[in-house]
């Protein structure tokens, strides 16, 4: 637990404090590269200036989880994969959060074989599940910002 | 005459460095209050693509190394010079010619030390 970290009571200054923090956290969600199969090209596309994620700050994709603050699981998760996933999220710092890009992602999709984890949700906690197979850029932005408004229920200062 | 002398001209950066120092401390000090801190030995573990790291990054190797890594930079540098003296051999003719082949000979009595003292013997 950090030190301030929900140790206080509503009132004027923790709820400022909770919003300030709560609209940097929003506007600079760094993504993690997890692309597993197709949904990453969508991915992908999000970064480039057609869709221009950057409009969201979120156009920083880091090759470390030490960086990042969301991991976009983007594709079919295989068991094999399965613990490289859950310890690339034991490696990101707080706040972390996660997005489920795609059916296969979501619930194994068309892919209900042994070899397949029936949604990443069976490995790390999610946030935001995002259809489509794939699904298009925007599906993916719309994610994201859907992502911006839970971040902004958050509380932090608050107990 | 003043008995002291005061730079009062220089206040601005004394005034600079408190607001500088202050800024950077300040900001340190607010993340160090606000921030999450949850360690456990996953998240501290090194990060190897998501493998679970098998041997530490820092190995031992061998000092031959070295030696072989000393000779490089010398013989490097020699390909260095080379290079110019080449490019530009039209216009400085004989006199540069017989500067680098003296460099080389010195160069070349270095290396026949090198080996003579085994070096490059990278069994013994």
């Amino acid at each position: 637990m950090g030190i301030l970290e929900r140790q206080f009571e509503e009132n004027v200054l923790t709820t400022t404090v909770d919003a300030m923090v709560n609209w940097a956290r929003k506007s600079s969600i760094w993504p993690m590269t997890f692309g597993l199969a197709c949904c990453a090209i969508e991915m992908m596309a999000i970064t480039v200036p057609r869709y221009d994620i950057a409009r969201l700050g979120a156009e920083v994709f880091r090759a470390t989880p030490r960086q990042s603050d969301l991991m976009i699981v983007a594709g079919t998760l295989t068991r094999k994969m399965a613990s490289v996933l859950r310890q690339v999220y034991d490696q990101m710092p707080e706040p972390r959060y996660v997005i489920a890009m795609g059916t296969c992602a979501t619930s194994g999709g068309i892919f209900n074989t042994y070899s397949v984890v029936q949604g990443v949700d069976q490995i790390v906690p999610v946030d935001v599940f995002v259809p489509g197979c794939p699904p298009r850029p925007e599906a993916l932005i719309h994610g994201i910002i859907t992502l911006q408004k839970k971040i902004e229920q958050q509380k932090f200062l608050r107990k | 005459m003043p008995e002291t002398f005061l730079p009062e001209s220089y206040l601005p950066v004394l005034i600079f460095l408190i607001i500088a120092s202050g800024f950077a401390i300040g900001t340190l000090a607010v993340g160090w209050l606000i921030r999450p801190s949850r360690p456990y030995a996953k998240k501290l573990s090194p990060y190897e693509s998501g493998n679970p790291p098998f041997s530490d990054a820092r190995q031992p190797f061998p000092i031959r190394y070295y030696i072989i890594a000393m000779l490089f930079v010398i013989f490097d540098i020699e390909a260095v010079f080379l290079y110019p003296w080449a490019a530009a051999f039209n216009k400085i003719g004989l006199y540069a010619l017989v500067e680098m082949v003296l460099f080389i000979i010195i160069l070349f009595v270095g290396y026949i030390y090198a080996l003579g003292k085994g070096a490059l013997d990278w069994e013994s």
